[in-house]
């Protein structure tokens, strides 16, 4: 059996038979809901730190973009919600080529001008000059697609697209080279790696998760405003998770999601600042202590894991 | 347009000591602080513990809360940077733990002191001149009213704030070009492996520039309720993103270019206010996305940051 079929079978399958039995059991589905989109944002960062060691810093512009995609698709064009999230997810890649220039610097640089970039997408969404487009900072209402069930269906269909792809990206030669590149762009270029080609793929189609990622989350909530959609937390946490399960596997960004969000869950909605103390304990101490992730545990024994 | 031209001056001095901790604190270490913004938060509760409970002047607390945050720079360093110099990508694996530490610092200061936003009476500051003014020269004191420039009044609390930043990016030009340490701090910064080999305790030189770049941001933040008005202690974050325009505006390792950044800064800043108004939140970012990408070494650098 090859490794990639398995990885389909126990880990993508799994997690999704998981997730779509879920909402019959359990009542809270906007929670159900967020732990879907976080765990797409999560791979999405997956996709582009793990493989290619750019740290998106501001990967909630893609999110948010999409969303607005999303919502000016269904406001002005009247369009089914499926195609305004297709549209949304095309919004994201849009950014993602107009923010490929940034692929240029390097380390800290990129992460910064990343951040920079997804605050200016916010200022702009939220002019208001652009009121008659955007309703600017007064928020959009789109009660006409308004169907969470159907919104959590696709955002199934998102998550398994998402992990689809970094399955695709473990166990290719395009993954293998996207890895190279992150460790040595030189030698790679050396050995025939299109270093360029590469790394604006892989920007691409995690931009393209997040727009989806965003176009679904509009759906489902259908009422927003740009500081929610375009709010740093989603970058972050999304990091977060990310490293703290481990980048560059498949499990990693998954095992973070439920850890990390399932504890914010438990105790963030009542106490926040202390939830706010103790998350920052976590992530420092994993960064001093495990800055290759809570997988590092298993992979230091010899453990192989996907 | 004059007014707006010296304001901007005035605040673009004010933000280029916002920026310069951070700038010593990147180029020495290759470190990105994130939680830059909230030692600048730290530093403007030291002043409001200085005005409230002993009820002097804020401008005692300026090298009291650099001394403190000298320490605690180098304490932190200690405990922090040796382990993660030695993980396998530092400059990405900084941005997370500096913001693991700016949720700590935040989430503690909310414990103890809630969110409520805290303003200190411009007049406090500067009271000390005034005080002299009196003893020396006898005379009515006067209660800090506006600063005439150019035929425009300026809050005296602004002129202040520029004139003490002045001050000290002076004394960071001094200390690097001009004392032992700072020399060994500027060697460092260009090549920190060849320093090495050179002989040169890099820890220690990065140590005392962690410090000083601590204790500088705690000054800066010490005026920080007379620039934006007040002070929560979530006013960090914002505060780490405008330092980053700006550092990244002037150059790495240069306090003269985070200076000529901070001035251009609030120049823009301050126009950009005036006439365009519903534009000016765009400023900063846009900026800082063209600067990054068409002059990658800044206003006054050299290369290094393409990849």
């Amino acid at each position: 059996m090859p490794s990639s079929f398995k990885h389909t079978l126990f880990i993508v399958l799994l997690l999704l038979a998981v997730f779509a039995v879920l909402p019959g059991v359990y009542q809270n589905h906007l929670l159900l809901f967020n732990f879907v989109i976080f765990l797409i944002l999560a791979q999405g960062v997956n996709i582009i730190y793990g493989f290619t060691g750019y740290l998106p810093f501001g990967y909630v512009g893609f999110f948010g973009a999409g969303a607005y995609g999303f919502a000016i698709m269904v406001m002005h064009f009247q369009a089914p919600a499926a195609l305004a999230v297709i549209v949304g997810g095309l919004v994201g890649v849009a950014l993602g080529l107009l923010l490929t220039p940034l692929l240029r610097l390097s380390g800290a640089y990129f992460a910064i001008a990343n951040l920079a970039a997804s605050l200016a997408v916010l200022h702009f969404v939220a002019n208001p000059a652009l009121e008659n487009i955007t309703r600017g900072p007064y928020g959009v209402s789109l009660t006409g697609t308004f169907n969470p069930t159907l919104a959590y269906a696709a955002a199934l269909v998102v998550l398994a697209l998402t992990l689809g792809a970094v399955v695709y990206l473990k166990n290719s030669r395009f993954g293998l080279a996207l890895q190279a590149v992150r460790e040595d762009a030189v030698s790679a270029s050396m050995a025939g790696v299109d270093v360029v080609r590469m790394r604006v793929i892989a920007w691409l189609a995690s931009a393209l998760v997040a727009g989806l990622a965003g176009g679904v989350y509009a759906w489902y909530l259908s009422v927003f405003y740009p500081d929610n959609v375009f709010s740093g937390d989603f970058s972050i946490f999304a990091i977060v998770f990310a490293l703290f399960g481990g980048v560059a596997t498949i499990c990693g960004p998954i095992v973070g999601v439920i850890i990390l969000y399932g504890i914010y869950n438990l105790i963030g909605f009542t106490t926040p600042q202390y939830f706010q103390l103790i998350y920052g304990l976590l992530i420092m101490g994993l960064v001093l202590f495990l800055p290759a992730g809570l997988v590092s545990l298993a992979t230091r024994r010899g453990w192989h894991v996907p | 347009m004059i007014y707006a031209l010296v304001a901007g001056v005035l605040f673009g001095l004010y933000f280029s000591l916002v920026g310069i901790g951070l700038n010593l604190v990147f180029g020495v270490m290759r470190i990105v602080n994130l939680a830059h913004g909230d030692f600048l938060m730290l530093g403007a509760f030291v002043a409001f513990g200085v005005v409230t409970m002993v009820g002097i002047d804020p401008l005692f607390a300026v090298p009291l809360a650099f001394v403190i945050f000298l320490l605690v720079g180098l304490l932190l360093y200690w405990v922090l940077v040796p382990r993660l110099q030695g993980s396998v990508n530092p400059e990405m694996l900084s941005i997370i733990l500096f913001f693991g530490l700016s949720q700590v610092i935040e989430a503690v200061m909310t414990i103890f002191f809630g969110t409520s936003e805290r303003s200190i009476q411009s007049r406090a500051l500067g009271t000390v001149f005034s005080t002299i003014k009196v003893k020396l020269f006898g005379g009515k004191p006067d209660s800090g009213g506006p600063i005439q420039i150019f035929g425009q009044g300026f809050p005296a609390s602004w002129v202040i704030a520029a004139i003490t930043s002045l001050i000290a990016i002076a004394l960071v030009y001094l200390y690097l070009y001009r004392t032992r340490l700072g020399t060994l701090t500027r060697a460092v910064m260009s090549r920190r492996d060849e320093a090495f080999a050179t002989g040169i305790d890099v820890d220690r030189v990065s140590a005392a520039a962690f410090g000083v770049g601590l204790g500088l941001a705690a000054v800066a933040g010490i005026f920080a309720p007379f620039m934006f008005g007040s002070v929560t202690p979530a006013f960090g974050a914002d505060a780490t993103v405008t330092s980053f325009a700006i550092v990244v505006l002037g150059s790495l390792g240069n306090p003269l270019g985070t200076a000529l950044g901070g001035v251009v800064y609030g120049v823009c800043y301050m126009l950009v206010q005036t006439y365009l108004s519903s534009w000016a939140d765009l400023l900063p970012y846009v900026l800082l996305i063209f600067i990054l990408l068409l002059r990658p070494s800044g206003l006054l650098g050299r290369r290094v940051r393409v990849a």
